[in-house]
């Protein structure tokens, strides 16, 4: 397009932008993550209803759920670890820490998330299984 | 800068493609392609520089320090916005493709308009907005070498612009403020002498301002000072969220400021 005073401005890709480049598709798997993480949550609420109604109401909820929709689980899981991996990577951005007048260096921010994520999913990880054991 | 010269051992010929655009002829940009012998330690803009010198002098582009300090020699090369004194042709395959920076307007070949980004980078009113104007016998603003640490990162933009191009909203909305212009506020909200964050608000906190950023991030990846103005924008956006709740929270704060500024605005 052509303006009047003679600059030529060029179109933008409205709809192929995202796939041009590696960090543009990135950003954009994380914001479809969000979608799944929507998913997961729905899911969470559905399993604590049934946990109110016993552990047999529950057992058999998350047997359907593992039988006839394996694969939903699987895809979202992978994608809601890829949503707390996108955002904790970035949270140095938004959380400028300071130490005695300096810095804190960026690694750090992100590894004590990491940790600490970490440390809570062992946690989560080990009353649920030590919970259906009992 | 002509004379470069070219030694037989370590050249390299690259096939250089080039947007063109001459608003007096063209109806629309085309590619001109250049054999350009490379030396091992060429930059992009030494090669840019050779094309104007040997081959095509009609060719325009911006350039002036040849050392990351001025900032007008961004470029697309390969599709990345790149500084192009700032990149090795030795790094880069045996074609390269060479654009005006984009989500700007093309003046003529690789000049881009650059209007707009001036214009959004004086919106935020980039200069100290002192609570008190101080006489000359009052003496200087003075800073601990501590609260300049807290905006030094900031001041380090040399405009290139690199960024605006870099950004996807930026090409979905010409309208956004954008990353430069935002990291500039946001390094004169942090500075102690300043007291101008209110005043700046109107234009940084807007739907047009931080609110349009979306947090790609690719400002930050593509910035040669690495001024991080993905950073400054979301703790810009931030700060902007705690003063909305203190709104809410603090009401009798609201109506003292309410009347200041409008009776110091006129
Ligand atoms: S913030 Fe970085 S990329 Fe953007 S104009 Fe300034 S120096 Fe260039």
């Amino acid at each position: 397009m052509k303006l009047t005073n003679g600059n030529y401005v060029r179109p933008p890709a409205r709809y192929s932008w995202w796939l041009r480049q590696g960090r543009y598709f990135r950003y954009m798997m994380r914001e479809l993550s969000s979608l799944f993480v929507g998913i997961f949550s729905i899911i969470m609420i559905c399993g604590l209803y049934q946990l109110s109604q016993g552990e047999a109401q529950f057992t058999a909820f998350t047997s359907s759920l593992w039988n006839n929709f394996w694969w939903l689980s699987v895809i979202t899981f992978l994608f809601v670890t890829y949503h707390s991996y996108s955002w904790f990577i970035v949270t140095p951005k938004a959380m400028p820490l300071r130490f005695s007048g300096k810095k804190v260096a960026p690694w750090i921010i992100i590894g004590a998330h990491m940790i600490l994520w970490l440390i809570c999913s062992i946690f989560i990880w080990f009353i649920f299984t030590n919970g259906g054991a009992q | 800068m002509s004379d470069v010269k070219t030694s037989q051992k370590s050249v390299r010929q690259v096939e250089i493609e080039i947007l063109r655009y001459n608003p007096d002829t063209d109806e629309k940009p085309y590619f001109q392609t250049y054999q350009v012998p490379c030396q091992e330690e060429w930059v992009i803009l030494d090669a840019v520089n050779y094309i104007k010198d040997n081959l095509d002098r009609s060719l325009s582009y911006r350039w002036s320090c040849h050392m990351a300090v001025c900032g007008s020699c961004g470029m697309m090369v390969n599709g990345e916005p790149t500084l192009s004194c700032h990149a090795f042709v030795r790094d880069m395959p045996d074609k390269i493709t060479i654009e005006p920076l984009e989500n700007f307007p093309i003046a003529r070949d690789l000049i881009v308009d650059m209007d707009g980004f001036v214009e959004k980078l004086s919106s935020v009113k980039p200069y100290i907005n002192a609570a008190e104007e101080k006489t000359v016998e009052q003496g200087t603003y003075q800073q601990l070498p501590e609260q300049l640490q807290l905006y030094k990162q900031y001041t380090q933009c040399i405009n290139c612009m690199l960024c605006y191009s870099a950004c996807p909203q930026m090409a979905l909305n010409d309208g956004f403020v954008g990353p430069a212009a935002l990291a500039l506020a946001h390094r004169y909200n942090l500075d102690s002498r300043d007291k101008g964050r209110e005043v700046r608000e109107d234009v940084v906190a807007s739907n047009a301002g931080i609110w349009e950023c979306s947090f790609v991030g690719a400002c930050s990846e593509v910035c040669p000072k690495h001024v991080d103005p993905a950073a400054a924008i979301q703790q810009t956006k931030i700060a902007a969220t705690g003063d909305y709740f203190k709104k809410f929270l603090m009401p009798w704060k609201n109506a003292q400021k309410g009347q200041a500024p409008e009776g110091g605005d006129q």
